[in-house]
């Protein structure tokens, strides 16, 4: 049996493997657990990289657990897979890459932003186990398995949440909020799981959408599967928990509890495209989609207008630009059993949409990193205390302005180009919405202008005299990150051909998904 | 061609822009350059025009965040208003959304056929 077969399972074996190592090694020194952190999710990130090239040049790749072989998913002539399988085809992995990406850049930043905090052996603990929960989201095939690692990731993400809450009360209020939020989705997913498995048997992804017939049990289980899981990815009018847990949790991970609402958002696309499919009446759910998406885009940034607080002022825009993928995926859906608009229009907004996760992962983990540098050298996330930073942080002040044109949507940064898909796809579909989506990101450009000219501007403060640049590393992690925005934002054609068409296409041909599993039955 | 990313109604090439941006900005400059010659330095010249006002601190006169925007969102209070009070930060208030938008979906998703 050779290693690379095991590649699936390796990705998250080893961050879990370290996820209990590190408690061990913080006993004996406590500066190493973050580099055994960082490693870790070294090591993630270049099997997951390794995976794609494999998953993107030779098809979908399967990981049986338990089996003789990692590949054999209907042993002894069985009908349905039983097995938990890591089902993985190019949406999966372009998932996982930027959880592999995200975790080990928030490794890295934690670094030296945590240095000089209480508990570092059980935050990097916790970290890990948000990073393996996250790849769990992602990778695997089981919806049960789904659930067991959606709740790893909601324990993981409260317990971080919570870890300034040693200092102030506030992480531990936003920690609990986040905690029964997740708690209230979690057993509604459970539920709706409960429902397939009554109904059908099986909890193989694969082999539900292969059985799924559309019956009133699953259209119970799809409403409840859809404003749940909308919820998780910070959709309004359920976003309210994301300000308060994106602004409290530190910044490291923030940037990755963004990743995490993220591969929420995965999951409610793999379950409309891969298990619904054209089974459901895709206009309507479509609708509802694009709803969820119109309602973030602009009450999350008009609601970021009005911050003062420059963390809750970028969770704010999270939510925003989550409305902007949800409207591009769900024009997408839409239009999905229209064989005449889908070619036309209808793909491009979904590589749109899709596209705009990835861009989004990246410009606003780098914001909040800047607000996380901000922090650690002025000790506020209060914009009406800060000014003059520019002249103390001029590598921040430079990341920030990247970071900041690139949510904004101006060329030549990688927002532009998945946003541009968006507004001349979703045109076509309804001039209205590309309209809304455009003001928006003339709003998200204003707002970034007053946290620019607030924080940055102006003249030096006596305050922040004495203030310097973050160290190296957090300045390496933002410097990664600004380099990614630059090459996405110059060759898009490069990451949409070779990425995000494939995740686009594995969503919409739902036949290649269940046909991995079920040998094209 | 590299850079090229087709939208369906279009095309983008970021690297077109950028060789457009920086062509605009050589002749911006070298337009500036042919302006006036005589601004000197440290002189009268630096010090801002406020109609024979005093020039307060350059610590006091940094406009701060919550002034920002503050003629926008005094236009749009009637929006503000109620949509900041919908953000009262209590948990009930959270779970009821999510009851909320749950029965909407399921309705629509059951009537919807």
């Amino acid at each position: 049996m050779k290693l690379m077969d095991h590649i699936p399972a390796l990705i998250i074996a080893v961050p879990l493997l370290a996820a209990f190592l590190s408690p061990v090694v913080g006993k004996i020194n406590k500066k190493v657990v973050g580099i055994l952190a960082a490693l870790a999710l070294g090591f993630s990130l270049i099997f997951t990289i390794i995976l794609a090239v494999k998953i993107l040049s030779v098809g979908p790749q399967v990981y049986v657990f338990g089996a003789k072989s990692p590949s054999l998913t209907l042993p002894s002539g069985l009908k349905f897979p039983i097995r938990i399988i890591f089902q993985i085809d190019a949406m999966g992995i372009f998932m996982g890459l930027i959880t592999a990406l995200v975790s080990f850049l928030g490794a890295v930043y934690s670094l030296a932003f945590i240095d000089k905090n209480n508990g570092i052996d059980k935050y990097y603990s916790l970290l890990l186990l948000l990073a393996v929960s996250m790849f769990g989201m992602e990778l695997t095939g089981d919806i049960f398995n789904f659930f067991v690692f959606l709740e790893i990731a909601s324990m993981a993400s409260v317990s971080l949440i919570c870890y300034k809450g040693t200092e102030r009360g506030e992480p531990v209020e936003a920690g609990f909020k986040y905690m029964v939020v997740s708690s209230i989705s979690a057993l509604m997913v459970l539920f709706a799981i409960g429902i397939f498995y009554g109904e059908y048997d099986v909890l193989n992804m694969a082999a539900l959408a292969s059985v799924i017939k559309y019956s009133q049990l699953d259209k119970i289980a799809l409403g409840i599967l859809v404003p749940v899981l909308a919820m998780k990815a910070g959709a309004v009018p359920m976003h309210m928990w994301t300000p308060d847990a994106y602004s409290e949790a530190p910044a490291p991970i923030t940037m990755i509890l963004v990743a995490a609402s993220q591969a929420s958002l995965y999951a409610l696309f793999r379950v409309v495209f891969s298990l619904y499919n054209i089974t459901l009446n895709t206009l309507v759910v479509g609708w509802i989609i694009i709803i969820f998406g119109l309602l973030s885009m602009f009450i999350g940034v008009t609601m970021a207008i009005i911050q003062k607080d420059i963390k809750r002022l970028m969770a704010y825009h999270a939510i925003s630009q989550t409305g902007y993928m949800l409207l591009g995926v769900g024009v997408g859906l839409a239009v999905l059993a229209n064989p005449i608009a889908l070619p036309e229009y209808g793909i491009t907004a979904m590589e749109g949409g899709i596209f705009h996760i990835m861009n989004h992962a990246l410009y606003k983990g780098l914001l909040f990193l800047t607000a996380g540098a901000l922090f650690y050298r002025t000790g506020t996330r209060d914009l009406d205390k800060m000014g003059g930073l520019a002249h103390s942080m001029k590598y921040t002040t430079i990341f920030f302005i990247i970071g900041a044109a690139a949510i904004a949507g101006l060329p030549p940064f990688n927002g532009f180009a998945s946003k541009l898909l968006i507004y001349e796809s979703v045109y076509r579909f309804n001039p209205l919405l590309s309209i809304i989506a455009m003001v928006v990101s003339i709003l998200t450009l204003a707002s970034f202008v007053k946290v620019f000219h607030s924080a940055f501007l102006g003249p030096q403060l006596p305050q922040f005299k004495e203030v310097k640049e973050v160290p190296q590393s957090m300045v390496l992690t933002m410097a990664v990150l600004s380099c990614l925005i630059i090459f996405f934002g110059l060759f898009p054609d490069l990451i949409v051909k070779n990425l995000v068409h494939p995740a686009v296409m594995s969503l919409i041909e739902q036949f290649k998904y269940t046909g991995i599993v079920l040998g094209g039955r | 061609m590299l850079g090229l990313l087709e939208t369906g109604s279009g095309f983008w090439n970021a690297l077109i822009w950028v060789i457009v941006v920086l062509l605009i900005g050589a002749i911006v400059y070298y337009i500036r350059n042919k302006g006036e010659q005589g601004y000197k330095k440290n002189t009268e010249q630096d010090k801002p025009f406020i109609s024979g006002n005093p020039e307060s601190s350059k610590e006091g006169s940094h406009v701060s965040a919550s002034h920002i925007y503050w003629g926008f969102t005094e236009a749009l209070r009637g929006y503000y208003n109620p949509l900041v009070k919908m953000h009262t930060g209590n948990l009930n208030d959270y779970s009821g959304w999510i009851v909320i938008i749950m029965a909407l979906v399921l309705i629509l998703v059951g009537v919807s056929g």
